[in-house]
C-alpha cells in the first residue's frame, strides 16, 4: 500500500502559500452550441488549500470540474497540472495523476456490498482482498467507519458518501474534487466531513469543493473562486468576505429578502394526516409509519430529512399518485380523500408541485399551455364538454408569466427550453394561480437561482397569508427556517412531531435527522398504543 | 474535423414537416442504386413506380382504394403508438375485422334481407377488431405480458382462422374447390361512388376517420391524455391520467379501426372472403403512420404515397419484370429512414472543428 503523505502546514490559516499551483487553467472554455457554459477560465489551485467553488445553479461549476477531471473536453483553453500542459483523455488517466473526484450523485450499485463497489471504481490489478483490508485501513485512518461487507442499499445516504470518498482516496490522489458534498448530510455529518477534509488539507492535499452554502465555504476555505453565467467574476479569500457580498458577487446584485406577514392567523385544519403506513412500491423502497399531522390554513408546514427517507412516498400519498386503503388517512378540507385520485384531491381545492420539474412536474416537450392544463383540467374552467379551451390554457401561463416574472423566449414556448428557475416559477404559479386551500410543495427551490428562488418562497408565504395550508418538503434548512411556521423531520419513513420554528435550532433538527431523538418517542407511541 | 449530433433546445417544427421528404429522397437514392445492382435501368423503374400510377385516372382510383384501409388502420396505430402502446397486429384485427363482418353476409346470402346488412357488417367488424384488440391490451395491463409479442402472434392465429373458414365450412359449394366464399350480395356491398369505377364509400369513411382523429387529438382532453401519457408518462400520472386504461382505449379504438377497414376491403373491392385479402395492409400501415407523424393530416398523405408504392410495384413487376418484393423492400428500407431521420427533430448536425493548438484568450 501507498505511504500516505504527512506534511504539517507551514502557512497560517487563509493565507496563500507561496507555492507553485497544482493544478492550473488557463482560459478554459466549454462551447455547447452557441452556449458558453465556461468562458476562458482561470484558476489555480496550490498544495495545502481549500478551494472554493462557488456560484449559482448552471454558473458553469459543473462543466468546469468535468473537463478539470477529463470527463469532458474543453473547446479551448489548457489545464496544466504541476507545471506542465496536459490533456487528459479521460476520467482515469485524471485518476492515474492523482486527481480525485466524489459527485454529488453517487454511482453505486445498491445490491452490491461496500466493498465490491469500491473494487468496480479502481482501476488498479490488486487483489480483492488485500483491496479489502487497504479499504478498512483507509477508512480507520480517516475516521470514515465503514463495513466493507454490507450491501449498500442499507446504508444511509452518509455512509454511501463516505464510500466514494473513500474510493477516492484510496487512489492516494493529490488533488480532490468534491461537488456539493454536504447537500445530502445532517449538520453533524457535515461537521464530521470538515474535519477529514481538515486533515487532508494537513497532509499536503488540495481541495476543490464546490458549494453554494456561503457559511460552510467561510468556515472551511482558505480561496474561493467565484463563477457567474460561465465566467469567472473573482477569486478572494472567503474569511475576509461577508456572507451578503459572496452572495452579490454570484448573484450578480443584491438579493431579495423574503418577508412573512407578521399577523398571520391560523383556521381550520385544511390537510389533516391521521396514521399514514404505506408499504414501498420498490424493493429497497422505504416505508411509510404511522404518520400524523395537521395543518390549518395560514401555515406553513416545513419537513426537513436527508433525501431518501420516505419524503418522495410521503408527497405521493399526499397527492394521489399512490392511494391509502383506508380512506380517513388522508383528510383534505374535512374529506376523507386516502383513496381519491389526484384529480379528485385538487378538485378538493389541493395542489401540488413535485421535486422533478421536468418529467413530473411537467411533461419536457409540451408547450407551457398543455403544461398548465396537465394540472388545470380538472377544476380551472379550462375543458368544456371534453374540449379544450386554448385560450384559456395560454391565459394561465399569461398569468403566471406576469405575476411571478417568467422569462422565456416566446409565448408558449416547450417546458425543457426554459431554465430550471423560470421553469419552476411557472410550475408554482400554475398552481397557486388556481387559489389551493392546500399546498403540498417538494423542494421548491432546489437547483434555482437565488433570485427565483425568493420570488417562490414569497409566494408560499402569501399564500399562507391568504388563508391556505402550505407543506413544504425540503432538504434545505435554511429555506425552512425563512419559511415554515413549524418543522417536522422525516426519518426512516417516520415523522417526527414538529417543533416550532422558534425552537427548532440546527442541532436538534440535525439530531432528528440523524435519527437520534426518534427512540424515546416512539416507544412513547408504542405504549399509548 | 468532426461531425456531432448536437441537441436542439426546442424540437425544430421545420424538421418535423421536412424529415419524412428527407427520408423518402434518401430511400430512392437507395433504390436507384438496388435498381442498377438488379441490372434496371433506374430511372425508368422509378418512373413505372411513381410516375406512371399518377398518369391515368385508372390507377389513381386504385390508389385511392388501395390508401383507404391503410388510412384508417394508420390512424387507430398512431393512437396507440402516441399513448406508448405498441400494437403491432392491427393486420389480425384487420382479418378478424373481415371475418366477422363476412359472417354475416355469408348468413344472409341469398336471402331477402334488407339493407341493414351492410350496417350491421361494418358494426359487427368494428366490434370484433377491438375485442381482438383487447386481448393483448388486457395481457398487458393485467400480467404485463408485452403488447408488442403477443399482438403479433394473434396475426398468424386470425390468418388461420380465416384461412380455416374459407376451405372449411364457408367455402363457396359452386367455386370449383377453390377456398373462397361466394360473391357478397349487392345489399352486403359497399356502394361505389362512381358508376364502373373502382371508388367506393370505404374512401369517404376513411377521410371521416381522419377529420374525427384531428379533432380528437388537436382539441379534447382525451387526445390531450393520450399525447401525454406517451410523452411523459410520469408527468401524465401526475396530471391524473391513468395509463392503463388507455392502453385498453387505444387498442379497442385502433382495433376498431383495422375491423373497419377488413370488411370494407372485404366487402368493397374484392368482394368475397378468402385468403390474402390484404397484402400486409396492417404492416405497412405502421409505416403509414410514422411516415405521417402520427399526425391525421400527414397519415392520410403518407397513406396515399405508400399506397402509390404498391400500385407503382405491381406496373414495375409487368413493365420490367421487377420482383413485386422489391415493394416490400421499398417500404422497409422508408420505415429506417423515417426513423432515422426523427433524430434530427431534436438534434442537428454540426461540424466540430477542434482547436488543440491555438487558444483564442480573453483579456484577464
Amino acid at each position: 500500500m501507498q505511504a500516505h503523505q504527512r506534511m504539517l502546514d507551514p502557512t497560517p490559516n487563509g493565507q496563500h502559500s507561496v507555492e507553485s499551483p497544482l493544478l492550473r487553467t488557463i482560459g478554459l472554455t466549454k462551447r455547447y452550441g452557441d452556449f458558453l457554459a465556461n468562458d476562458c477560465i482561470d484558476i489555480e489551485i496550490r498544495p495545502r488549500e481549500i478551494h472554493a467553488l462557488l456560484g449559482e445553479n448552471g454558473a458553469g461549476k459543473s462543466t468546469l470540474v468535468r473537463a478539470i477531471y477529463g470527463l469532458i473536453q474543453p473547446s479551448a483553453g489548457e489545464i496544466h497540472w504541476q507545471g506542465e500542459r496536459i490533456v487528459l483523455s479521460g476520467p482515469s488517466e485524471a485518476r492515474s495523476r492523482g486527481i480525485g473526484m466524489v459527485f454529488q450523485h453517487f454511482s453505486l450499485f445498491d445490491n452490491l456490498t461496500v466493498a465490491e463497489n469500491v473494487a468496480l471504481g479502481l482501476d488498479g490489478k490488486e487483489s480483492f482482498k488485500d483491496m479489502s483490508a487497504r479499504l478498512e485501513q483507509v477508512s480507520k485512518t480517516y475516521g470514515l467507519p465503514l463495513d466493507p461487507r454490507r450491501e449498500v442499499w442499507q446504508l444511509s445516504v452518509g455512509e454511501r458518501q463516505r464510500i466514494e470518498i473513500v474510493r477516492a482516496l484510496m487512489q492516494d490522489p493529490k488533488f480532490l474534487i468534491l461537488d456539493e458534498p454536504t447537500a445530502v448530510l445532517t449538520p453533524q455529518e457535515a461537521d464530521q466531513l470538515f474535519i477529514v477534509l481538515d486533515r487532508l488539507k494537513a497532509e499536503g492535499r488540495a481541495i476543490l469543493y464546490i458549494s453554494h452554502k456561503l457559511e460552510e465555504v467561510k468556515r472551511l476555505c482558505d480561496t474561493a473562486t467565484i463563477l457567474r453565467g460561465g465566467r469567472k467574476v473573482e477569486t478572494c479569500n472567503p474569511r475576509l468576505e461577508t456572507a451578503a457580498s459572496l452572495a452579490r458577487m454570484m448573484v450578480g446584485g443584491e438579493v431579495k429578502e423574503v418577508k412573512g406577514a407578521s399577523g398571520r392567523k391560523t383556521t381550520v385544519p385544511r390537510l389533516v394526516v391521521n396514521d399514514l403506513s404505506l408499504a414501498p412500491v420498490e424493493a429497497h423502497g422505504v416505508r411509510l409509519e404511522h404518520i400524523s399531522f395537521e395543518l390549518k390554513g395560514g401555515e406553513i408546514l416545513g419537513i426537513a430529512g436527508v433525501a431518501g427517507n420516505g419524503q418522495d412516498e410521503l408527497f405521493a400519498a399526499l397527492s394521489g399518485e399512490r392511494l391509502a386503503k383506508d380512506p380517513g388517512t388522508v383528510v383534505i378540507e374535512g374529506i376523507a380523500a386516502g383513496h381519491l385520485s389526484i384529480t379528485q384531491r385538487r378538485k378538493l381545492g389541493a395542489a401540488f408541485v413535485p421535486e422533478e420539474r421536468l418529467g413530473h412536474g411537467t411533461a419536457p416537450r409540451m408547450r407551457l399551455s398543455e403544461n398548465a392544463l396537465l394540472t388545470g383540467h380538472a377544476a380551472s374552467g379550462m375543458v368544456h364538454r371534453g374540449f379544450i379551451d386554448t385560450a384559456a390554457t395560454l391565459r394561465t401561463v399569461d398569468r403566471a408569466t406576469e405575476t411571478f416574472g417568467v422569462r422565456k423566449a416566446k409565448r408558449d414556448p416547450e417546458a425543457a427550453s426554459l431554465s430550471g428557475g423560470n421553469l419552476q416559477k411557472f410550475i408554482v404559479g400554475r398552481e397557486i394561480l388556481r387559489n389551493p386551500a392546500v399546498l403540498v410543495v417538494s423542494q421548491p427551490t432546489w437547483g434555482v437561482d437565488a433570485g427565483a428562488a425568493a420570488v417562490i418562497r414569497q409566494a408560499l408565504l402569501d399564500l399562507a397569508t391568504a388563508g391556505a395550508a402550505v407543506l413544504v418538503t425540503s432538504q434545505d434548512l435554511d429555506e425552512l427556517a425563512e419559511i415554515a411556521d413549524r418543522i417536522a423531520v422525516m426519518f426512516h419513513g417516520k415523522l417526527s412531531a414538529p417543533l416550532s420554528a422558534r425552537e427548532a435550532s440546527r442541532e436538534k433538527l440535525g439530531l432528528l435527522m440523524g435519527g437520534s431523538s426518534l427512540q424515546p418517542k416512539e416507544i412513547a407511541h408504542a405504549a399509548g398504543a | 474535423m468532426q461531425l456531432v449530433l448536437e441537441k436542439r433546445s426546442e424540437r425544430s417544427g421545420t424538421i418535423a414537416l421536412v424529415s419524412p421528404l428527407i427520408a423518402i429522397g434518401l430511400t430512392i437514392v437507395t433504390m436507384v442504386i438496388l435498381f442498377a445492382i438488379l441490372g434496371k435501368n433506374p430511372l425508368l423503374a422509378l418512373h413505372a413506380y411513381f410516375i406512371a400510377p399518377l398518369t391515368d385516372g385508372y390507377s389513381l382510383q386504385e390508389i385511392a382504394v388501395k390508401a383507404t384501409p391503410l388510412v384508417m388502420i394508420a390512424i387507430g396505430l398512431s393512437l396507440c403508438y402516441l399513448a406508448n402502446a405498441w400494437n403491432i397486429g392491427a393486420e389480425g384485427q384487420f382479418l378478424i375485422g373481415a371475418v366477422a363482418g363476412s359472417w354475416i353476409a355469408v348468413k344472409t346470402q341469398g336471402t331477402d334481407a334488407g339493407a341493414w346488412v351492410l350496417p350491421a357488417m361494418l358494426v359487427l367488424a368494428a366490434a370484433a377488431g377491438a375485442l381482438y384488440a383487447l386481448i393483448p391490451a388486457i395481457c398487458k395491463v393485467k400480467f404485463g405480458a408485452s403488447e408488442i409479442l403477443t399482438s403479433l402472434m394473434l396475426v398468424y392465429v386470425a390468418d388461420l382462422f380465416l384461412d380455416y373458414l374459407v376451405r372449411g365450412p364457408w367455402r363457396d359449394p359452386h367455386g370449383f374447390n377453390f377456398p373462397i366464399t361466394a360473391e357478397f350480395d349487392p345489399v352486403a356491398t359497399v356502394p361505389l361512388l362512381i358508376e364502373g369505377g373502382r371508388l367506393h364509400l370505404g374512401s369517404i369513411i376513411a377521410l371521416l376517420v381522419v377529420a374525427a382523429a384531428a379533432i380528437l387529438l388537436g382539441r379534447t382532453i382525451k387526445g390531450f391524455e393520450i399525447r401525454v401519457v406517451g410523452a411523459a408518462p410520469r408527468a401524465a400520472r401526475f396530471g391524473g391520467f391513468n395509463a392503463n386504461q388507455l392502453i385498453i382505449l387505444t387498442f379497442a379504438v385502433s382495433g376498431a379501426l383495422a375491423g373497419l377497414a377488413g370488411i370494407i376491403e372485404v366487402a368493397g373491392p374484392v368482394g368475397h372472403l378468402q385468403p390474402g385479402i390484404s397484402p400486409g395492409y396492417g404492416f405497412t400501415a405502421i409505416i403509414v403512420a410514422f411516415l405521417g407523424r402520427l399526425n391525421p393530416l400527414g397519415i392520410l398523405i403518407a397513406g396515399l404515397f405508400l399506397a402509390l408504392t404498391f400500385i407503382g410495384g405491381e406496373q414495375a413487376q409487368i413493365a420490367m419484370k421487377i420482383p413485386l418484393d422489391v415493394t416490400k423492400v421499398f417500404q422497409g428500407i422508408l420505415l429506417f429512414y423515417v426513423l432515422a431521420c426523427d433524430s434530427l427533430i431534436l438534434y442537428r448536425f454540426k461540424l466540430v472543428f477542434p482547436n488543440r493548438k491555438v487558444v483564442a484568450r480573453g483579456a484577464g
